[in-house]
């Protein structure tokens, strides 16, 4: 990527395009980091309706520019919030179905979306151990829509994770519903150079856009197994102006557009 | 059978419990010596850096317990000072790291990877269920959750098809630990506890665990407790020991009260990140190990930095 000849930073596009894939009137539950950015510049633009809920226990926090929370059970989390509930409500209310959309960060992903955020090798004794699954494989098993939220590098797009910690298709087809997860999956997978999605068949990833500039061969060069190309990827208009100026007022101290 | 949902044993303890509203006002020292034990399954309250009990925490690692097996949902810095400490063998949880701010805590790294402690990895629903089966007195509760990935493998979580609905569910098996431990805004003498903000899982913890330690930022008179009854989230009857610890969750924050000091945890990461394990060590015998109360570190951090902390806590709400 020729980063220099562009106004903005990778962190900044993924946050931008994450931002774009999400509907106004709807709830998401969202981490600390790029997912948060998103959602506050989404209800900034095109998104002034959705729904903030942060696992900690928090529905409808208002993050403040410049003072964003660096975990979602602190104080600066629950800015505002019109409520505090247990830990394990905010996953009941996704159970239930009261959760549109999630958005999930990967250290690795696969093929069919599953996602891996607790062991690269062995699990017993693992080549590196990571911080584990948190509330990601409640999102990925409950949540209704999946939006993975990540840089698009070679060593996270493998061909077979190394252990499931968010299941997404399983092995592709209908085994996500044979094993019981009659709901949800992974919807997008949005990435620093293209936004993909999955066939209704197989369920294996496909690109269905890359960003202006990008080449498809740039795309596949940095991934660890081939999606399926279609015959027409769409092209996706850069950042504007608008949208970087105002994601950086959120962020001015670049916590989290690092 | 690996996980012990011996639910007619745990109701027999609960059964048995002195339930008289007697007072239960001791010291820190006094508590954790009364109903830790080596090799216990300790329940730390809170969540990653909010209401930890910190103050309960350094006692244990003052008073040197060994094999313990700490359960949290969310785990924080605390991990890194017991792991060091000899006092860890077993973290059950559903995360690990001291914050975004720092990623993955080099030291669980170095325990983990060279199999010197082990990581129970459930989802976070998965630890919130394990406690509020406990809490509920039953042996498991059914979730969609984990199905179909290797947390459910791994862990040999038992799977059932619902006789009503024909649906696959994860069956996961209540937790009853041996001492819970939390941290929260006040409580009486008697032990009625109430927690301002986030209840996190506290409520369960409490009401699943054997023996429960609770530090709170005040001890209140009976009579205002009974006026705010709404706001009570553990009755006496669940409650061991009180222990009066102001900012006893610092560096962690106490909603209504003091935000986190990242400072303080930042500190900390630099010895890390310069020394690896020395460098924790170096904190825990500085600030545990080499004082005799979690007030004399208070001292130590100094009543200017706890001050700050409480006007940051205001900023932040207002």
């Amino acid at each position: 990527m020729l980063l220099h000849e562009r106004n903005y930073t990778r962190s900044e596009l993924l946050t931008v395009m994450t931002a774009r894939m999400l509907e106004d009137g709807k709830t998401i539950f969202v981490g600390v980091g790029l997912p948060m950015l998103a959602a506050a510049l989404a209800q900034r633009l095109h998104a002034p309706s959705i729904t903030i809920i942060f696992e900690g226990g928090v529905i409808a926090p208002e993050i403040k520019p410049g003072m964003l929370p660096l975990s979602t059970n602190e104080v600066r989390a629950a800015r505002k919030a019109v409520m505090l509930p247990s830990i394990d409500d905010v996953f009941f209310y996704q159970q239930r179905g009261y959760i549109d959309y999630g958005i999930l960060g990967a250290a690795q992903i696969d093929k069919y979306g599953n996602i891996n955020t607790s062991v690269i090798g062995d699990y017993e004794k693992p080549r590196v151990r990571l911080p584990g699954s948190g509330g990601a494989n409640d999102i990925a098993s409950t949540c209704s829509r999946v939006i993975v939220s990540t840089f698009h590098e070679k060593r996270r797009f493998v061909e077979r994770v190394d252990f499931i910690t968010s299941p997404g298709y399983l092995s592709g087809g209908n085994t996500r519903r044979e094993a019981g997860l009659i709901f949800g999956g992974p919807y997008k997978v949005v990435t620093d150079l293209a936004i993909m999605g999955f066939d209704e068949e197989s369920k294996a990833m496909k690109v269905e856009a890359v960003y202006r500039g990008v080449r498809i061969e740039e795309v596949l060069d940095n991934m660890g197994f081939k999606p399926i190309i279609p015959d027409e990827v769409r092209e996706v208009e850069p950042p504007t102006d608008e949208e970087l100026k105002i994601l950086r007022s959120i962020d001015p101290d670049r916590v989290m557009l690092r | 059978m690996r996980w012990n949902v011996d639910v007619r044993a745990f109701r027999y303890w609960a059964e048995r419990r002195d339930k008289s509203p007697t007072p239960k006002l001791m010291s820190l020292d006094e508590a954790v010596k009364k109903f830790l034990r080596n090799g216990a399954v300790v329940a730390l309250g809170g969540c990653l850096y909010s209401r930890t009990p910190m103050a309960a925490v350094h006692e244990i690692i003052r008073q040197g317990f060994r094999e313990l097996t700490i359960v949290r949902n969310l785990a924080g810095f605390e991990t890194d000072l017991l792991l060091v400490s000899g006092c860890l063998k077993r973290l059950v949880t559903s995360w690990c790291s001291p914050g975004y701010a720092w990623g993955m805590s080099r030291i669980l790294r170095h325990y983990v990877e060279n199999a010197l402690a082990e990581f129970e990895e459930w989802s976070h629903l998965g630890i919130g269920l394990r406690l509020k089966a406990a809490a509920m007195g039953v042996p498991f509760l059914p979730t969609f959750s984990m199905l179909g990935s290797s947390i459910m493998e791994k862990l040999g979580i038992a799977e059932m098809t619902c006789p009503y609905s024909g649906e696959k569910l994860a069956l996961v098996p209540a937790l009853y630990p041996d001492v819970a431990i939390i941290h929260a805004s006040r409580a009486d003498t008697y032990g009625n506890i109430q927690i301002d903000g986030y209840t996190h899982m506290d409520k369960d913890m409490a009401q699943a665990a054997r023996h429960v330690i609770a530090t709170v930022e005040e001890v209140v008179d009976s009579d205002e407790i009974r006026r705010s009854a709404e706001r009570t989230v553990i009755p006496f009857f669940c409650v061991d020991a009180v222990v009066e610890q102001p900012f006893g969750a610092y560096p962690s924050e106490c909603w209504g009260r003091y935000e986190a000091d990242f400072s303080h945890i930042a500190s900390y990461q630099k010895r890390v990140d310069e020394k690896g394990i020395e460098g924790a060590k170096s904190y825990v015998s500085e600030n545990i190990m080499g004082v005799s109360s979690f007030m004399e570190f208070l001292s130590k951090v100094g009543i200017e930095q706890l001050l700050d902390r409480v006007r940051a806590f205001r900023n932040v709400v207002t």
